[in-house]
C-alpha cells in the first residue's frame, strides 16, 4: 500500500507522524505539570499522596512517548538527529537528565529506606516537570527561529554557536514557547487532578489554581504566535532546493493551507473552552476539550514548520545548511518499511486507551490508597 | 573530513558510552528474565486459586518494580546519545540503525509500560485473567525490547542488506529482512535473551537462599526456588547452544575478534581452546614473548568450534594485521588475507575517490564522476581502515576482552552446577541442612551480573576499533565538541546514576528484608 508513494509522499507521511507524536507529547506534559503543582495543591500528607499517585499511572506513557519520538525522529529523519542532538548538545542533556531523575522518583518517593528521603524525590519531580517543559518549548520553537550550524558535503554537521544549543533557551522568542508549554502543562494538569481524583480540597484549589496559571499561558502564547505571524521565515524553493528568507513565512503557511488553520483556531478554541467551561461550571470534563485542543494546536505548529516548502530546521549561520522533510529524509525504502510498522500505531491506541479505561473507570481516592496494591 | 578529531575526545565519549550502557545493563538482564518468572508464577496462582502464589508473585514484582525504574532511568539517556555523541555516525548509518530503534518504541517500550500500569494498580480493577495475560505481555514485551536492540547492535557487528549512496554520503537499507535475520543478531537475541533468564533465576535463588538461611518464607523461598531452578537449569542449555552459535559468528564475521578473545597471537592449525589461562603481560604483536605464563587447553577444540573442522587454521592477532594466510570468501574461492596495511591503502583510496565525486559531481563533469566511482565501489569493502594509519590500530585490547570471554564462560559452567545441586536438594528436601551452600548461593548472585556485563565487555571492547566493523571506527563516529563538555557529562553520569544505584540498593535490600507480607510499600 506504501509501494506506489513517491518519496516526497513519504516524507510528508513521516513528517505528519512526527508532528503528530510531537503533539501528543506536549498534551502529555500535563504529568511534569500536575508535577509542579505538588505543593500549591498538596497541602497535607495524604493529598500529596493522591496527586503523585494520579500522575504515577501516566508518567511512564509521556516518557515512552520521548522516546517514541526521539527513535521515529531518528528513523525519519536522521539528520535532523544528529545535527540537533549533537549540536545542541547542552540543551539535550539538561532534558534527559531532567527525565532520568524523574524515572526513578516515583517508585522510590514513598519506599522505605530510600537514602534520601521523599522531599528529594518530590523535588526530583518538581525540577523534571520545569525544566522539561520549558527546554522542550525552546527546543520546538527553535524549529521556527533558527540555530547556528553548519552541515558539510559528506552531510557531517558542525554546531556554530560554543553554547551548544543553551543560546536557544535564552532566546526570548523561543522562551515564549517555552513558558507558554510550562503553564500550558500546569493547565492541563489541573484539568487533569479536577477529573481523576476524588477530593473536595484538592478540587477546591485546582479550580482556583485554574485561572492563575490559565492567564500566563494565554499571554506567553499570544506572544509567541504574533511574533511568529511576523518574523521572516526559511523558505525553500522546491526546483533548485535553495533556501531563503520571506516575511510573513508562516502566517502564508496558514493561509495557503486552509486546514492547518482550520485545525489550529478550533486547537486553541477548544483549549479555551476547556478551560472555560471549567471555571465558570462544576465540570470534570475539561481535560479532553482542552487536551484535543492541546494536540490540535501543536500539530498545526509542527505542519506549518515542516510543510509548503518550509525547511523545519533552519540555519541561521548557513542558510544553505537547514534541513528540509527532503534533504533531512532516510532513503524511500527505509521511509516505505517504516510506514507499514507505523500502521501498528493505532493498534497500540486502541489498547492504551483501553487498558487507561479500565484503570481510571473509578476516580482515585484515600481509601484505594489502603488498598493492597501497589502505591507510591 | 575528520581531519582534526580530538582523541580525549573520542576517549572520553566511549568512556560516557561505556559508562551508560554498563550501568544499563545493570538492570536490563533482571527485568528480561523475571517478568517470566513472575508470570510463571501468576500462571499457577490463576491455574490454583492459592493465595499463597498470588502472595509470591507480588512480592516479587514489588523487587521488579524498583528494578524496572532505575532501568527506564538508565535507558533513555542512551537512546539519544547515539545522536549526541556519535552524531557523525547517526548520520553514515541512521537509514538502518534507526529503525530498529523506532520500531522498539512503537511495538515494546509502549506495550511494557501500559500493561506494566495494568500489573501494578489493576489487581482489583481487572479479572484475573486479565490480569494474568498483562503479565506476560510485560515480560513478552520487555523481551521484544531487547530483539529491536540487539538487531541494531548485531548489524554494527556485522553491517547486512545495506548499500553505500555516494550522494547523500550514508549506507542505506536495502532489505529489512536481512537486517532483521541476519545471524549475528539472532544469535544476539537468544544468547542475550537466556543468559538474562540465567541472571534472574541466579538472582531469585540468591534472594530465597537468604529466606531459608534466616528461616523465614519457608514457603515462598521453596517455591521460588524450584521455579528459578529449572528455568535457570533449561535457559542454562540453551545459553551455552547460543553462546557457541555466537563465538562462531564471531569467528566468521569477526576474526579479530575471536583472536583476542583466545589471546591468539600467532595463528595455527588445529588450534585448541584455553579453559584456564593466563596472558603474558605486556605482550606486544611484535616482539618475541610467549602468549600465556600458563594455559590448560582443549587441543583442536577452537578450530572445530570456529569452523567445524578440527584442523583448520585459526589466524592470530599476528597473522590478522599482516596477511598473507588463505581464506574462503563468501562465494567459496579461495583467497590470500590482505595485510592491515593494504587495506588501510585501499580504505583511502575509497575515501579519496569519495570526495572526487562530489567534485565531479560540483563540476558536472559525468565522465570523471563514473570514473571515481568504479574506485569507490571496488576499495568500498575497506572503507573505514582508510580513516586509520597504524596498522596496529586495529587490534583491540586483547587482556580486557580475554578476560573476561573466560570469565562469562566459566561462570556459565558454574551456573549450571548450582542450578544442578539445588534441584536435587531440593526434590530431597536436604537444601534447608547446607547451610554453606545457602551461603554461597547467596554470594553467588552478584556473579550473575558480572557474568553478564563481561558478555557486553568482550562484544564491544572486542569490537575496538570500528563502531561498524570495517566501515566506521570509532575516531571518524563522533560529534564535534569540546572533549571537555563530554567530560562534564561523563563525571555527571557518574555521580547521578551512582547516587540512584545506592538508592536502588539500599531500597531492594530494605524490602527484602521486610518480606512479602508487608505489601508493595
Ligand atoms: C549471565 C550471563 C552470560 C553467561 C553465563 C554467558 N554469556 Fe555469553 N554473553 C552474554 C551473557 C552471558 C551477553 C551479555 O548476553 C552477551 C554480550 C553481547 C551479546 O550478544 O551477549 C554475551 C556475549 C557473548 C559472546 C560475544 C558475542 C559477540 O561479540 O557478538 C560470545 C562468543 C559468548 N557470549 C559466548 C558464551 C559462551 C560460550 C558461554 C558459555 C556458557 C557464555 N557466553 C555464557
Ligand atoms: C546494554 C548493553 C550494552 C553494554 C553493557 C555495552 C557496553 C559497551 C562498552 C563497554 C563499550 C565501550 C567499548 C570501548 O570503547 O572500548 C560500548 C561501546 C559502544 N556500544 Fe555498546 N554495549 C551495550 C549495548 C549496545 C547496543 C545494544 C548498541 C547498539 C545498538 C551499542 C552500541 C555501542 C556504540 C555505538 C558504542 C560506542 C562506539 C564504540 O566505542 O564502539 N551497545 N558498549
Ligand atoms: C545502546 C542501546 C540501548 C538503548 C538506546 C536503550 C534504550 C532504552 C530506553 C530509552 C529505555 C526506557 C524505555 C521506557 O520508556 O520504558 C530502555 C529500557 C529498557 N531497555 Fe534499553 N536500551 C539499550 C540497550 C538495551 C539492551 C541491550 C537491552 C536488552 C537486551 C535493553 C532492554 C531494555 C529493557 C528490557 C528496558 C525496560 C526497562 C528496564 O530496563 O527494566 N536495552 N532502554
Amino acid at each position: 500500500m506504501f509501494e506506489s508513494l513517491s518519496h516526497l509522499l513519504l516524507q510528508q507521511y513521516w513528517w505528519i507522524i512526527i508532528s503528530f507524536l510531537g503533539a501528543i507529547l506536549v498534551f502529555l506534559l500535563f504529568v511534569q505539570g500536575g508535577q509542579t503543582l505538588i505543593y500549591t495543591l498538596g497541602k497535607t500528607d495524604m493529598e500529596r499522596r493522591l496527586i503523585i499517585n494520579s500522575l504515577g499511572r501516566k508518567w511512564e506513557f509521556t516518557f515512552t512517548t520521548l522516546v517514541t519520538f526521539g527513535g521515529a525522529f531518528f528513523a525519519s529523519f536522521p539528520l535532523f538527529y544528529s545535527t540537533s542532538f549533537g549540536g545542541a548538545y547542552w540543551v539535550w542533556m539538561l532534558i534527559l537528565f531532567a527525565f532520568i531523575i524523574q524515572a526513578i522518583s516515583y517508585e522510590y518517593r514513598s519506599k522505605p529506606n530510600n537514602v534520601y528521603g521523599a522531599k528529594t524525590y518530590e523535588v526530583f519531580l518538581i525540577i523534571n516537570g520545569v525544566l522539561a517543559t520549558i527546554l522542550l518549548g525552546t527546543a520546538v520553537a527553535s524549529f521556527f527561529t533558527g540555530s547556528e550550524f553548519s552541515v558539510s558535503e559528506m552531510n557531517f554537521s558542525k554546531w556554530e554557536g560554543a553554547a551548544r544549543g543553551l543560546e536557544l533557551a535564552l532566546n526570548p522568542h523561543n522562551l515564549s514557547l517555552g513558558l507558554a508549554i510550562l503553564f500550558l502543562s500546569r493547565v492541563l494538569a489541573i484539568l487533569y487532578f479536577m477529573n481523576n481524583i476524588d477530593d473536595e480540597n484538592i478540587f477546591t484549589r485546582a479550580k482556583k489554581q485554574l485561572i492563575i496559571n490559565a492567564i500566563p499561558f494565554v499571554l506567553f502564547f499570544l506572544v509567541f504566535v504574533i511574533w511568529l505571524m511576523f518574523i521572516d521565515g526559511f523558505a525553500y524553493d522546491p526546483i533548485s532546493k535553495k533556501v531563503s528568507y520571506e516575511s510573513y513565512k508562516y502566517l502564508h503557511n496558514f493561509l495557503q493551507m486552509p486546514l492547518v488553520l482550520i485545525a489550529f483556531l478550533s486547537g486553541v478554541l477548544l483549549v479555551l473552552f476547556g478551560i472555560g467551561k471549567s471555571i465558570l461550571k462544576v465540570s470534570t470534563n475539561g481535560i479532553w476539550y482542552s487536551g484535543i485542543g492541546t494536540v490540535l494546536t501543536v500539530l498545526a505548529l509542527f505542519l506549518i514548520a515542516g510543510f509548503n516548502n518550509t525547511a523545519f530546521y533552519p540555519s541561521t549561520f548557513d542558510l544553505q545548511s537547514s534541513l528540509t522533510i527532503e534533504n533531512a529524509s532516510s532513503s524511500k525504502y527505509t521511509l516505505k518499511a517504516m510506514s507499514y510498522v507505523s500502521l501498528m500505531v493505532p493498534f497500540v491506541f486502541a489498547y492504551i486507551w483501553y487498558t487507561w479505561r479500565l484503570i481510571n473507570n473509578k476516580k482515585i481516592s484515600a481509601e484505594e490508597m489502603s488498598e493492597d496494591i501497589h502505591i507510591y | 573530513m575528520i581531519e582534526n578529531i580530538d582523541s580525549a575526545l573520542v576517549d572520553w565519549s566511549r568512556a560516557q558510552f561505556a559508562l551508560t550502557a554498563l550501568y544499563h545493563w545493570l538492570f536490563v538482564p533482571l527485568t528480561l528474565g523475571i517478568t517470566f518468572i513472575i508470570a510463571f508464577m501468576e500462571s499457577l496462582y490463576v491455574k490454583t486459586g492459592d493465595p499463597e502464589w498470588k502472595k509470591i508473585t507480588k512480592f516479587w514484582m514489588t523487587l521488579f518494580g524498583i528494578n524496572f525504574a532505575i532501568g527506564v532511568a538508565t535507558g533513555i539517556i542512551l537512546e539519544f546519545e547515539f545522536g549526541t555523541n556519535w552524531s557523525n555516525y547517526s548520520w553514515f548509518v541512521g537509514d538502518i540503525f534507526g529503525a530498529p530503534l523506532a520500531i522498539e518504541g512503537i511495538m515494546a517500550f509502549f506495550m511494557e509500560s501500559t500493561f506494566i500500569a495494568v500489573m501494578f494498580f489493576g489487581w482489583n480493577k481487572v479479572s484475573k485473567k486479565f490480569h494474568l495475560l498483562s503479565t506476560w505481555l510485560v515480560a513478552i514485551g520487555s523481551n521484544l525490547s531487547a530483539l529491536w536492540i540487539l538487531v541494531a547492535n548485531g548489524w554494527m557487528q556485522n553491517p547486512v542488506g545495506m548499500h553505500f549512496n555516494p550522494e547523500t554520503a550514508r549506507n542505506e537499507m536495502l532489505n529489512f529482512w536481512e537486517v532483521l535475520f541476519s545471524p549475528i543478531a539472532i544469535n544476539k537475541f537468544l544468547h542475550t535473551i537466556t543468559s538474562s533468564y540465567v541472571l534472574a533465576s541466579v538472582f531469585v535463588i540468591g534472594v530465597s537462599a537468604w529466606y531459608l538461611l534466616k528461616g523465614r518464607e519457608l514457603l515462598l523461598a521453596k517455591r521460588s526456588i524450584i521455579i528459578a531452578a529449572i528455568f535457570g537449569l533449561l535457559s542454562s542449555l540453551f545459553l551455552i547452544y547460543t553462546g557457541d552459535g555466537s563465538a562462531y559468528q564471531v569467528a566468521q564475521k569477526q576474526p579479530m575478534k575471536l583472536a583476542a578473545m583466545e589471546g591468539l597471537y600467532n595463528g595455527t592449525e588445529g588450534a585448541g581452546l584455553i579453559m584456564i589461562g593466563m596472558l603474558t603481560p605486556g605482550k606486544e604483536i611484535n616482539d618475541n614473548k610467549e602468549e600465556y605464563v600458563f594455559k590448560f587447553e582443549i587441543p583442536k577444540l577452537l578450530s572445530f568450534l570456529s569452523y567445524g573442522d578440527a584442523n583448520a587454521f585459526v589466524p592470530g592477532v599476528k597473522n590478522i594485521v599482516e596477511g598473507g594466510y588463505e581464506i574462503i570468501d563468501k562465494d567459496g574461492n579461495t583467497q590470500i588475507a590482505l595485510s592491515a596495511i593494504e587495506k588501510i591503502e585501499k580504505g583511502k583510496l575509497a575515501i579519496s575517490a569519495l570526495s572526487e565525486f562530489k567534485k565531479a559531481k560540483e563540476a558536472e563533469n559525468i565522465e570523471l564522476q563514473e570514473e571515481s566511482l568504479i574506485t569507490f565501489r571496488e576499495n568500498f569493502k575497506y572503507f573505514g581502515y582508510g580513516f586509520l594509519n597504524d596498522p596496529n590500530s586495529i587490534i583491540p585490547n586483547v587482556p580486557i576482552t580475554f578476560y573476561s570471554f573466560h570469565l562469562m564462560v566459566g561462570l556459565g559452567f558454574l551456573f549450571i552446577f548450582l542450578f544442578a545441586v539445588v534441584l536435587i536438594l531440593i526434590f530431597r528436601e536436604k537444601l534447608i541442612e547446607k547451610k554453606w551452600l545457602l551461603r554461597a548461593l547467596v554470594f553467588t548472585t552478584p556473579l550473575a551480573f558480572i557474568a553478564s556485563l563481561s558478555g557486553w565487555v568482550v562484544a564491544e571492547v572486542g569490537r575496538q576499533p570500528w563502531t561498524i566493523q570495517d566501515l566506521l571506527p570509532t575516531v571518524a563516529s563522533v560529534s564535534q565538541i569540546d572533549a571537555s563538555a563530554v567530560q562534564i557529562t561523563f563525571w555527571l553520569f557518574t555521580v547521578v546514576f551512582t547516587a540512584l544505584i545506592i538508592a536502588e540498593l539500599k531500597i531492594m535490600f530494605k524490602q527484602i528484608k521486610i518480606g512479602p507480607n508487608e505489601g508493595g510499600h
